[in-house]
């Protein structure tokens, strides 16, 4: 016997439960679909499940033909699915661009994309931004003028600043600036990373 | 021997970042991997009644349904929850341990699934009900009641109590010529690293725990977990090679490696928790602080007394507190100086470190206070620091190690053109702008810490260098490298580094400006050790060049060992090893700090900021900020100098921006997310230029202080500054947001 709250309780019910859930995942009815609690604890609703959804989507230059939990969002879909772990989760709320790919072109935030949306898409991420083992002229920009210290929002800044030149739209230092600001860098890397997006700009 | 040493230099880990290829805490993916999902209170206070989980146990992937009362038993002793870095007095939260709730966001339930999607949903399902308890989390309701910082039962503790009181400040204070009295506030920051509190947890059949957990301390976690859990040492392996940010706030083990923790031993299986933004605002944070300054100077400027009281926020369980009130009388001379530290107890998290703990709050104070006396006074406010300046620290009446100030306050000025200011409030102008210019000054610690550095010498020339501490962001892998290059005689790309592994060699915590020091200094005693060893070698080497010389008498330079006096006199390493029949030299050593009790060992800076504020709509722009500091040895001016324009990036969110905003009738908080809770993004930040004035210090053989923090310190202040000098408006109360602008 102890004395500690939950120790007992939890061998004599993590047995059990987890025997009879074995059996229970099987049958699970999909009435289930229709339960949203209002007494719930979580401040942001989640979606029930459904039935697997099909999706063919072209990340890096690979076709992948996946079968998805259609609540699966293109972030989850790169780190937890394909371990594509370059792309970074720092608020899954779109608030701050640490998860931006390019798809089809476009800078997006992964975090507010459903992996379901995808389909027939081109998505390239910071793994695909290079040629093999060779660095893309951002990668590189990025190292020489230090744009980056924890490391965790870099490959987010520089697939957001591969769609902001490809844009067309920023020019001067201080457009690069307002073009830039979806992407948080809480190191506060900003003068460099500014550089650096100047640096290759001034190269092409 | 430096050739590396203080360059320039980009960082090793730099392609690894660029890549996407460094692995952060969330990002070790396994077969079989569960994923958890925290639930957390809705309350502030009171206890938990009733979990109803049924609903969410019977969603298809879902593992279990973790609470208070369905665990795994962890240890019952407040002794087991202390970390290194807990505070002395109080009793730590233990997470998911009883049915009390201290604080809204507390985690009561941890749903595990097999995929996040799942865990997510059945989260939702889970049904609290609470008993509440009135609770209070507003600092300015706890003025009166806020009790004194304990007495100091350890020389950490006697660190942040106030300083002893010198003279009489009362009186001194009354019998002022001139008497300066304000009251500031700095209200609750979080640190908001961009990477998410997250801890992945891999579980092998004799259960054994290896964790991948966001941390500045790998070590401190794996002695936390071990007590928690009651597991022994070796059963339990903590590794973070790359940590995305962290600024204090991945001191102290956090809930997300004990729920990921539980969940692996319950399930016998792998465990990922990952926190959400808004689950991250119940970890610490910088607490709110109110502070009263009094200044009673003569009319040429120099004072007679200084008193700084404050009041500081932590939580009921435990009294977290720094050194809040102490700077205000070590960084000017004064006679007279008095220190009042108490602390209000808040149903919320505890409250911790965040960038230059104490810092930041304090001299945002002092120095819009000496900024008020200057212009009482009709001074220069740079004058006036001048005429005050201190050399020594009269707290504890010891000279300083070193203290660069003075060259900080001419460089930084030369920079910004200061000679140029217009003195007179609303004189300067752009367009529809108002310009001001303000300054201010930075003070922080320079401290050093006992360490363990391992060096690997390889006989085909590379070595290895590993130490339990972590890469925050701060550069310690090429600083590393930099030395280990410079005192083994290496190519830089020959230095290999490995970190952030509790089975490497000892490290305290990742904080306080004190690894770059204590690291740097530590890869120099073991290079040492290497090298002593490779001379009795090649000592016995036939015919040998070195025969006659002795440990002093030689260096590693150019992969070879070679004579100081004589550089022809030489052998290479790889031969010395050969001929001694080695493939490798191991040496690893402890580096303690010098007892250097005699002197003080502070960094320091000169801090300008140009705002330009609308004068219809308030909005303040910071165009510019010239930062000149005196950190002694700088290691590397690159990565350095990112360190001082990223605190001075904070210091600008500090000034303008960073607030943790409660709903005090909910007790929680309003803004927990990285879009209501503003940090400055890129059209925030303008001109940023960082001075390094030349310092040599003698405290460490590298002459090494540290530069992580000082950057911040002093930044708010010269911009609340220079606010007042565009528009005339002093504004005591942070952030200083358009509205207290246009009042």
């Amino acid at each position: 016997m102890s004395d500690k709250p939950g120790e007992q309780s939890y061998q004599s019910i993590a047995h059990t439960t987890r025997r009879e859930l074995a059996g229970a995942f099987v049958a699970a009815p999909m009435a289930m679909t229709l339960q949203i609690s209002l007494a719930s604890a979580q401040s942001t609703p989640a979606a029930a499940p459904s039935l697997p959804s099909p999706v063919g989507v072209t990340i890096n230059g690979r076709l992948y033909a996946l079968s998805l939990d259609p609540r699966t969002t293109l972030i989850d879909l790169l780190r937890e699915r394909l371990d594509l772990t370059g792309t970074k989760k720092g608020c899954d709320q779109g608030q701050c661009g640490a998860c931006t790919v390019l798809m089809n072109g476009r800078r997006v935030n992964s975090c507010l994309v459903l992996a379901v949306m995808c389909e027939g898409a081109q998505i390239t991420t910071i793994e695909g931004l290079g040629k093999g083992a060779q660095l893309h002229p951002l990668q590189q920009a990025f190292i020489d003028r230090d744009a980056f210290q924890c490391g965790y929002c870099t490959p987010g800044q520089i697939c957001s600043a591969a769609g902001m030149i490809s844009e067309g739209r920023a020019r001067t230092a201080d457009e690069i600036r307002e073009a830039m600001s979806g992407n948080i860098c809480r190191c506060g890397a900003y003068p460099n990373i500014v550089a650096a997006i100047q640096d290759v700009m001034g190269q092409s | 021997m430096t050739t590396f040493i203080g360059a320039a230099t980009s960082r090793i880990d730099g392609v690894a970042k660029v890549t996407g290829a460094a692995k952060y805490s969330a990002e070790y993916n396994v077969p079989g991997l569960a994923y958890g999902s925290i639930v957390t209170s809705t309350i502030a206070k009171g206890h938990v009644t009733r979990i109803d989980s049924s609903a969410a146990r019977r969603v298809s992937g879902v593992y279990d349904v973790l609470t208070h009362d369905h665990r795994p038993s962890m240890a019952s002793t407040d002794k087991a929850y202390k970390d290194e870095v807990a505070p002395t007095t109080g009793s730590p939260y233990r997470p998911l341990y009883d049915n009390e709730i201290k604080f809204s966001g507390q985690p009561i339930a941890l749903v595990v699934a097999e995929t996040s999607e799942i865990a997510r949903y059945a989260a939702s399902l889970v049904e609290v009900e609470y008993k509440p308890e009135p609770h209070v989390t507003d600092i300015h309701q706890e003025r009166k009641s806020a009790i004194p910082v304990e007495t100091p039962s350890s020389p950490f503790d006697a660190h942040f109590t106030p300083p002893k009181m010198r003279g009489n400040p009362d009186e001194a204070l009354e019998q002022a010529q001139v008497l300066h009295v304000g009251e500031y506030f700095v209200p609750i920051e979080h640190h908001n690293p961009m990477e998410l509190f997250a801890a992945t947890v891999l579980y092998d059949q004799g259960g054994k725990l290896i964790v991948y957990d966001k941390t500045q301390g790998v070590q401190n976690v794996q002695r936390y977990v071990c007590s928690v859990l009651e597991m022994k040492p070796e059963d339990v392996r903590v590794i973070s090679p790359f940590v995305g940010g962290a600024f204090g706030v991945g001191l102290r083990p956090q809930f997300e490696v004990v729920l990921a923790s539980l969940a692996a031993r319950a399930l016998s299986r792998p465990v990922r928790v990952v926190l959400t933004r808004p689950q991250m605002y119940a970890l610490g944070y910088r607490p709110a602080a109110i502070q009263k300054v009094s200044i009673g100077a003569n009319r040429d400027g120099s004072l007679n007394a200084i008193t700084h009281s404050a009041i500081t926020a932590t939580s009921q369980y435990e009294q977290y507190f720094r050194q809040e009130t102490g700077w205000s009388g070590l960084l000017y001379k004064s006679a007279n100086a008095g220190y009042e530290h108490r602390l209000a107890q808040l149903d919320l998290p505890t409250s911790c470190d965040m960038r230059s703990p104490s810092a930041p709050t304090a001299i945002f104070s002092l120095e819009s206070a000496m900024d008020e006396l200057a212009i009482e006074l009709k001074m220069d406010p740079i004058a006036l620091r001048l005429r005050c300046y201190s050399d020594r620290d009269q707290n504890n009446n010891l000279p300083f190690s070193s203290k660069a100030l003075r060259e900080c306050y001419q460089k930084g000025a030369e920079a910004f053109g200061w000679s140029k200011r217009n003195p007179q409030p609303r004189s300067m102008r752009d367009g529809g702008d108002l310009v001001g210019w303000g300054m201010a000054t930075g003070i922080w610690e320079a401290l050093q810490v006992p360490i363990t550095v391992r060096i690997v010498l390889n006989a085909n020339g590379t070595a290895e260098i590993a130490c339990a501490t972590s890469d925050i962001g701060t550069g310690t892998y090429t600083i590393i490298a930099q030395v280990g290059a410079d005192t083994l005689g290496l190519p830089l790309e020959n230095v290999k580094v490995r970190l952030g592994d509790s089975t490497l060699p000892q490290s305290p915590v990742e904080g306080g400006s004190w690894i770059a020091t204590s690291v740097s200094n530590g890869v120099v005693t073991t290079s040492r050790a290497i090298s002593d060893q490779l001379l009795l070698l090649a000592k016995t080497m036939p015919g040998s060049p070195l025969a006659r010389l002795g440990p002093n008498d030689v260096v590693l330079a150019n992969r070879r060992l070679q004579s100081k006096a004589d550089a022809t006199r030489s052998v290479s390493i790889s031969d010395v090893m050969r001929s001694g029949g080695m493939n490798q030299i191991v040496q690893e050593k402890t580096t303690n700090p010098s007892e250097d009790t005699s002197r003080a060992h502070n960094t320091h800076s000169a801090v300008f900021a140009e705002v330009k504020v609308d004068e219809q709509l308030g909005v303040i722009r910071v165009t510019r900020v010239v930062s000149a500091v005196a950190v002694g040895r700088v290691l590397n001016k690159k990565t350095a100098h990112s360190q001082i324009m990223g605190s001075v990036v904070w210091g600008i969110g500090m000034a303008l921006q960073e607030e943790t905003v409660i709903d005090h009738k909910l007790g929680r908080i309003m803004n927990a997310n990285i879009a209501e809770y503003h940090v400055p993004v890129n059209a925030d930040i303008h001109d940023i230029n960082v001075i390094f004035v030349d310092e040599v210090d003698n405290s460490n053989p590298l002459g090494v202080k540290g530069l992580g923090e000082i950057g911040i310190v002093g930044v708010a202040p010269a911009i609340a500054n220079a606010v007042y000098h565009a528009t005339g408006k002093r504004v005591r109360n942070l952030p200083i947001t358009l509205d207290k602008v246009i009042a």
